[in-house]
C-alpha cells in the first residue's frame, strides 16, 4: 500500500543519508545507529502517548510488551509480532519473521552484515516507546536470516 | 471560582501550572502538591483491585474546605489535576472528564511537537488557548 511505502521509503532514505553524511566527514560511522536510535526514541515517546490516548489502563509490564507486539506493531508496521517469549524476570525478546523494514532487502544471508543498521530506528521507537510507560529499557536487535529479526 | 491545571510527568514536577485568579496562588500549589500524594495512593490501590483499574480518569481525590480536587493519570504516566472551588456545585463529573480528555488530547498533541522536548515545560501557546476556554467555561 502507498502509505506503507511511504514510511518504509523515508526511513531507507534515513539510514542512507545519514551514512552518506559520516563519510563526508560530517560523523564518525559508529555514531550514526546512535543517532538513529535517538530518533527513533523520540519518535517512539509521541507515538506511543498518541496511541495510548483511548486505551485502557496497563495493568502490568507483560501487558505493556503484549501491546506493544499487538497494537503498536501492527499500527507501525502493519502486523503483529510472530513470537513473544519471556524469561519473567525483565528479558524479552520479540520475534518478527518479516520485518517489514527488512523485507526489501533479502531473504536469507544476503545484506546481512548492513541490517543493523535499519534495526536501529525501530530498537530506538521501542524503547521510547517503553520509556513513555515508565519502563527503563536497552533495547537490542539480531539478525541472523533476513527478513526475520529478532 | 480557582481552576488549575498541572500536569506532573514521573518525576513529579510540573510541566504547567495555570491558576485564575491569580491571588491565591500559593496556597493553590501547595493543594495540588499534597493531591499528587493521593493520586499516588489511588495508583498503587488499583494494584490490589480496590479501584476499577481500567480507566484513566480518577474522579474526586478529596474535598478541602476550600477545593475540590479531581485527578487524571495517562498510561504515559502523566498526572493531571484540576482543583475547582467548593463553591462551585454546578460542574458535573462528566464535564470534568470531557476537561481532562481535552488536557490530554493538547498533551498528546504537543508530544508530537518536534519542537517540544519532552520533560520540558510546557510554553505552547495552542495548550494556553485551550486550558484558557476551558477555565473560562467554569468560572
Amino acid at each position: 500500500a502507498a502509505d506503507e511505502a511511504l514510511f518504509l521509503l523515508l526511513h531507507n532514505e534515513m539510514v542512507a543519508g545519514l551514512y552518506r553524511a559520516a563519510e563526508q566527514g560530517e560523523g564518525e560511522n559508529g555514531r550514526c545507529t546512535t543517532k538513529l536510535e535517538s530518533m527513533g526514541f523520540r519518535v517512539g515517546q509521541g507515538l506511543i502517548e498518541r496511541f495510548t490516548k483511548d486505551t485502557a489502563r496497563f495493568k502490568d509490564e507483560l501487558d505493556i510488551m503484549k501491546f506493544i507486539c499487538k497494537d503498536f506493531w501492527t499500527t507501525v508496521f502493519k502486523k503483529q509480532i510472530d513470537n513473544l517469549r519471556t524469561n519473567h524476570q525483565g528479558i524479552y525478546v520479540l520475534q518478527d519473521n518479516k520485518f517489514r523494514l527488512l523485507t526489501q532487502m533479502s531473504v536469507g544471508k544476503q545484506y546481512l552484515e548492513h541490517a543493523p543498521k535499519y534495526l536501529a530506528f525501530t530498537c530506538g521507537l521501542i524503547r521510547g516507546g517503553l520509556s513513555n510507560l515508565g519502563i527503563k529499557s536497552i533495547v537490542t536487535a539480531e539478525v541472523s536470516s533476513m527478513p526475520a529479526c529478532k | 471560582a480557582l481552576v488549575g491545571v498541572i500536569s506532573f510527568p514521573p518525576q513529579n514536577y510540573p510541566l504547567y501550572i495555570r491558576s485564575i485568579p491569580t491571588e491565591n496562588e500559593l496556597k493553590f500549589h501547595y493543594t495540588v502538591h499534597t493531591s499528587l500524594d493521593v493520586v499516588d495512593e489511588k495508583i498503587s490501590a488499583m494494584g490490589k483491585a480496590l479501584v476499577d483499574q481500567r480507566e484513566l480518569y480518577l474522579g474526586l481525590l478529596y474535598p478541602t474546605e476550600d477545593y475540590k480536587v479531581y485527578g487524571y493519570v495517562t498510561n504515559s504516566k502523566v498526572k493531571f489535576v484540576m482543583v475547582v472551588d467548593s463553591s462551585n456545585t454546578a460542574l458535573r463529573d462528566n464535564e470534568i472528564r470531557s476537561m481532562f480528555r481535552k488536557l490530554h488530547n493538547s498533551y498528546t498533541d504537543i508530544m508530537c511537537n518536534p519542537f517540544y522536548n519532552p520533560g520540558d515545560r510546557i510554553h505552547s501557546r495552542a495548550f494556553d488557548t485551550m486550558v484558557n476556554s476551558m477555565m473560562m467555561q467554569v468560572c
